[in-house]
């Protein structure tokens, strides 16, 4: 299930769209994480604040959309040019990669609530691809 | 014996009575066939499915969006014991039917996306963590037929 270079195209042009939102589309999807799979807040038991407008979640949804953000312009090569990542993730935050999946879906439902009219099912499908090579860049250096 | 809260219920209901079933039927459903093309195996008798634009106007798809949306009202109706309600259903889609369960799960996931997209801002993190539980409910009660 490979990028092609449609999905490439799609994901390029679909990011330039929701770009200038990827703060508050990082902050929702986190607090949509955190409310709707309540296991997922085992990660942020350090935070004081996981609530929903709160400054760590705020704070988080940008820098996980940053990663994002970095993601689409090594769509190329995700798992080189995620290597760094990957290795904090596996090593550092040791972070269950089961749970990509889960914060991938809640990202995709808060493009569908801010671009309903952009988020088309074939823009859907190829950004779902692309969210899945993200994680499986990811969980590279796990083992 | 699933434990609703209040709060969960009336989101539920709320849900139900705003959505416009034919359209979040067919778009849930066309969704799924395009986004996860391996869950077309299932529909051999809807002609043409090749292409998305093929897909989201299939007058097969459409109807069969009805059917599923009739079938979870059917849950919403029966909140407190769905397990009970979709027993024939479970056994239907087990045995005659025999879909692999795993689809259950691709199709609430499309579900969930659409309705969070017809419903904009209304579907908060906790409207959207009921939908979910309720989604979660009926899935769980249509695979406890499969042996």
């Amino acid at each position: 299930m490979s990028l092609t270079a449609k999905d490439k195209e799609t994901v390029k042009a679909f990011w330039a769209k929701v770009a200038p939102k990827a703060e508050d589309i990082g902050q929702d999807a986190l607090s949509r994480m955190l409310a709707v799979y309540p296991q997922t807040k085992t990660y942020f038991s350090h935070w004081k604040d996981m609530s929903a407008g709160s400054a760590p979640v705020k704070k988080h949804g940008a820098t996980v959309m940053g990663g994002v953000a970095d993601a689409v312009t090594k769509i190329d090569d995700l798992t080189s040019g995620l290597l760094s990542l990957s290795e904090l993730h596996a090593f550092t935050l040791r972070v269950d990669p089961a749970n990509f999946k889960i914060l991938a879906h809640n990202i995709l439902v808060v493009f569908a609530i801010k671009f309903p009219s952009d988020f088309t099912p074939e823009v859907h499908v190829s950004v779902d691809k692309f969210l899945a090579a993200l994680a499986r860049a990811l969980s590279e250096k796990y083992r | 014996m699933v434990k609703w809260s209040d709060f969960e219920r009336a989101a539920i209901q709320d849900i139900f009575s705003k959505i416009n079933y034919d359209v979040v039927g067919c778009a849930a459903l066309s969704r799924c066939l395009i986004v996860y093309p391996w869950t077309q195996r299932y529909f051999g008798g809807f002609g043409n499915l090749y292409n998305a634009a093929a897909i989201t106007s299939n007058p097969k798809v459409a109807a069969h969006g009805k059917v599923i949306m009739a079938g979870l009202e059917k849950a919403v109706k029966n909140m407190d014991d769905i397990k009970t309600t979709y027993k024939d259903l479970s056994v239907l889609h087990s045995e005659k039917l025999q879909v692999d369960p795993d689809n259950f799960n691709l199709l609430a996931d499309c579900l969930t996306i659409v309705v969070a997209g017809q419903m904009g801002a209304a579907f908060t993190p906790e409207v959207h963590g009921a939908f979910q539980k309720f989604l979660a409910v009926v899935v769980a009660s249509l695979r406890k037929q499969y042996h």
